[in-house]
C-alpha cells in the first residue's frame, strides 16, 4: 500500500466542507473586511494620493491587500485544521489510519490552500467593483498566489501543532504576521520611507512576498521577483522540512 | 476459542517509557488469537490505553517490537493499520458533523471507497439509521458512543480494539452493546477490549489478561482463570455455639467463627466443585447432629479474582 489517495481525498474534502460550514466567517468576513479597506484607503483616501510607479493609488494597494488577507487567513485555516483534531482528540483517528506525512499535508494543507484561492478570486472580483486595474502577468499572478498559499497553510500546520492553546494559535497572526504585513509595504512603496527606514523594511520578509505580488501585477516593483520568488520557495522548502520532522518524531502529535 | 488459531498480533518486549521517568508499559509480551474476544484488565493507569495506543500508532514505543498480520507495525504500518479499528475511551469526534459523513469519512480515511451500502449496514447493525442525517452533538452519550463504534467499523476491521466500549452508558444499552460485540465476532472480528466492568469481561472474553504497572501479571482462558483461581465460599450459621469442630469435619476446608455459631468453608475451584463440597460438608453437619438456620454461598467471581491479584478495583 502506497500513497493513500483516498485517505489523502477524505481528509481534503472534510476541511472544504468545514469551511463551507464556516463561510461567514472564512470567506465573508475577510471579503467584507478587504472590501472595507478598499472603500476607506482605496476610494476615500486614495483619491488624493499620488499614482505609485505610474499605477493609481487605490489600485496599487490590491496586491498588498491580497497578501494581508492571504497571509492571516491561510495561516489561521491550517493551524486551526489541525489544531482542532488535536484539541478535541478526534486526531487519534488520523494517526491510526494508514495515512502518513505525504497524505496529510495534501489533505489539510491543499484544503487550506484551496480556501485561500477561492478567497483571493472573491476579493480580486470584489476589488472590481472599486478600483479599475489590470493584472500585468496573470499567470505569474496565479502561480504567486497559489505558492504563498501552500507556504502558508503549510506554516499554519506547523503553528497548529505547536500550538497548545487557543491563545498560542492566534498569537502568530495576529501579533506577527499583520504588524508585519502592514509595515511590509501594504499601503505604500518602501521607497516612499526615509532613511533608514527604507533600509530597516527590507529586513521584514514579508516586503519580498508583497511586492514579489506586485510585481504578477503591474511588472514593477520595490525589490526584485528573483529575490522574491526564490525566499518564497526557501520558506516553502523550510516548513516542508520542518514538518517532516515532526512526523518523523511525532512531536506534539504521538505520546 | 481454539487455542491453536493462527496470530493476529504479536507483541514482544514492548516498553514505553515516557520523558520524566515514567515506565508505563515494561516488557510487554502478548500474542492475541485469530477471532478471540481478549479482555485486557487493569486498574487506572496500569497501561491499557497505553498498549492500545503503542499499537494503532498514537504511541511511540521505547522498544520492542509488535506485528499484526504478520506486518511489523514499524516498517509495514499502512498494511497492518488498514486492517485495525479503534473506538478510543473518550467520546472523540467532529460533533457538528452528520453520523452518515462521519462514518463515511472514517472509511475513506483507511483507502477504502465510498460504500453506501456498507456504511448503511453498520449504521442499521448499531441503531443509528435512523439518526444518520443528525449532527453528533444532538446525540445522547450512549449514541455518541455507537457512532464511534461505527466509525470504526467503517472499514471493516479484522481487529478492532475497545477501549472502555460501555463506560458511561445504562445497563441496557450496555448489555445491546455486548450483543453488538458477539456479532462483531460471529464475523470473525478480533476484539481487545478494556473495560472497567469485569463483569463485562465475564461475560463475553475468551481470554483474559490482566496488566498492572505496565507489566503483564497474567494471561490465561477466562474458564482456565476461574477454575484455577476460583473459590467458594459458604457460611454456615448454626443453631448451638460449637466449642469446636467435629473430627468429620477436618476433611472439609472449614473454619470456626463467630463464638462458635458459624461455620466458614473456603474451597473449591471455580468449576463447581466448591458447590458439591458444600452439599456433602451439610450432610455431614446432619449426620453429626449439628443443625444451623441459614446457608450463604458465593462463587467468587472474575472480579475477586482480579481483586485478589491486583489488590484493587479495575
Amino acid at each position: 500500500m502506497g500513497f493513500n489517495f483516498r485517505g489523502a481525498w477524505s481528509i481534503y474534502t472534510r476541511e472544504v466542507m468545514r469551511a463551507l460550514r464556516t463561510a461567514f466567517q472564512s470567506i465573508l468576513s475577510p471579503v467584507l473586511t478587504t472590501s472595507l479597506y478598499f472603500i476607506v484607503f482605496g476610494a476615500a483616501i486614495g483619491g488624493r494620493m499620488p499614482a505609485m510607479d505610474g499605477v493609481e493609488y487605490a489600485a496599487f494597494i490590491i496586491p498588498g491587500l491580497l497578501m494581508l488577507t492571504l497571509l492571516g487567513e491561510t495561516t489561521s485555516n491550517a493551524s486551526f485544521g489541525i489544531y482542532m483534531p488535536r484539541f478535541t482528540g478526534t486526531i487519534y483517528e488520523l494517526l491510526s489510519a494508514p495515512v502518513g506525512v505525504a497524505e496529510t499535508l495534501v489533505g489539510f494543507v491543499g484544503a487550506a490552500a484551496t480556501k485561500s484561492l477561492i478567497l483571493a478570486a472573491i476579493i480580486l472580483t470584489t476589488a472590481t467593483l472599486f478600483v479599475d486595474y489590470s493584472i500585468a502577468h496573470p499567470f505569474y499572478a496565479v502561480l504567486y498566489i497559489m505558492l504563498v498559499a501552500a507556504s502558508f497553510s503549510l506554516f499554519g500546520f506547523i503553528l497548529g501543532v505547536w500550538a497548545d492553546s487557543f491563545e498560542k494559535l492566534g498569537i502568530i497572526p495576529l501579533l506577527i504576521l499583520t504588524p508585519l504585513t502592514f509595515l511590509g509595504g501594504t499601503f505604500y512603496s518602501i521607497d516612499m520611507l526615509p532613511a533608514p527606514w527604507d533600509k530597516i523594511a527590507l529586513a521584514n520578509p514579508i516586503v519580498y512576498l508583497v511586492n514579489g505580488l506586485r510585481w504578477t501585477f503591474y511588472g514593477s516593483s520595490d525589490v526584485s521577483i528573483g529575490v522574491s520568488l526564490g525566499l518564497t520557495c526557501g520558506f516553502l522548502a523550510l516548513c516542508i522540512c520542518v514538518i517532516a520532522y515532526i512526523f518523523k518524531t511525532g512531536w506534539r502529535l504521538r505520546t | 476459542m481454539d487455542s491453536d488459531a493462527e496470530p493476529i498480533l504479536e507483541i514482544e518486549g514492548l516498553t514505553k517509557v515516557y520523558p520524566g521517568g515514567l515506565k508505563a508499559l515494561d516488557d510487554i509480551g502478548l500474542t492475541i488469537r485469530k477471532g478471540e474476544i481478549f479482555a485486557l484488565l487493569g486498574p487506572n493507569g496500569a497501561g491499557k490505553t497505553t498498549l492500545i495506543g503503542a499499537v494503532c500508532g498514537l504511541v511511540r514505543p521505547s522498544a520492542g517490537t509488535i506485528r499484526a498480520f504478520g506486518y511489523d507495525m514499524h516498517d509495514d504500518w499502512r498494511k497492518a493499520r488498514a486492517r485495525i479499528g479503534l473506538v478510543p475511551q473518550e467520546l472523540s469526534t467532529d460533533m457538528f458533523e452528520p453520523v452518515h459523513r462521519a462514518v463515511s469519512y472514517s472509511r475513506g480515511l483507511f483507502g477504502l471507497p465510498p460504500d453506501k451500502t456498507r456504511i448503511e449496514e453498520v449504521l442499521r447493525s448499531l441503531s443509528l439509521w435512523d439518526k444518520r442525517n443528525e449532527r453528533i452533538m444532538a446525540l445522547s452519550g450512549g449514541m455518541k458512543r455507537r457512532v464511534l463504534i461505527a466509525k470504526a467499523l467503517a472499514h471493516e476491521p479484522d481487529l478492532l480494539f475497545l477501549d472502555e466500549p460501555t463506560a458511561g452508558v445504562d445497563v441496557e444499552l450496555r448489555r445491546e452493546m455486548w450483543k453488538q460485540i458477539d456479532t462483531m465476532r460471529a464475523r470473525g472480528v478480533t476484539i481487545i477490549l478494556t473495560t472497567h466492568y469485569i463483569e463485562e469481561a465475564e461475560e463475553m472474553a475468551d481470554r483474559v489478561g490482566i496488566i498492572r504497572n505496565g507489566k503483564i501479571l497474567m494471561v490465561d482462558e477466562k474458564e482456565a482463570m476461574m477454575a484455577r483461581l476460583g473459590r467458594t465460599e459458604a457460611l454456615i450459621d448454626l443453631t448451638e455455639p460449637l466449642a469446636e469442630l467435629p473430627p468429620a469435619m477436618t476433611r472439609f476446608p472449614v473454619t470456626l467463627g463467630k463464638d462458635g455459631m458459624q461455620i466458614c468453608y473456603r474451597g473449591g475451584d471455580g468449576t463447581g466443585k466448591g458447590k458439591a463440597e458444600v452439599a456433602d460438608l451439610t450432610k455431614a453437619l446432619v449426620s453429626c447432629g449439628i443443625d444451623y438456620t441459614g446457608i450463604d454461598i458465593h462463587e467468587s467471581s472474575l472480579e475477586d479474582i482480579f481483586v485478589d491479584l491486583v489488590g484493587e478495583r479495575a
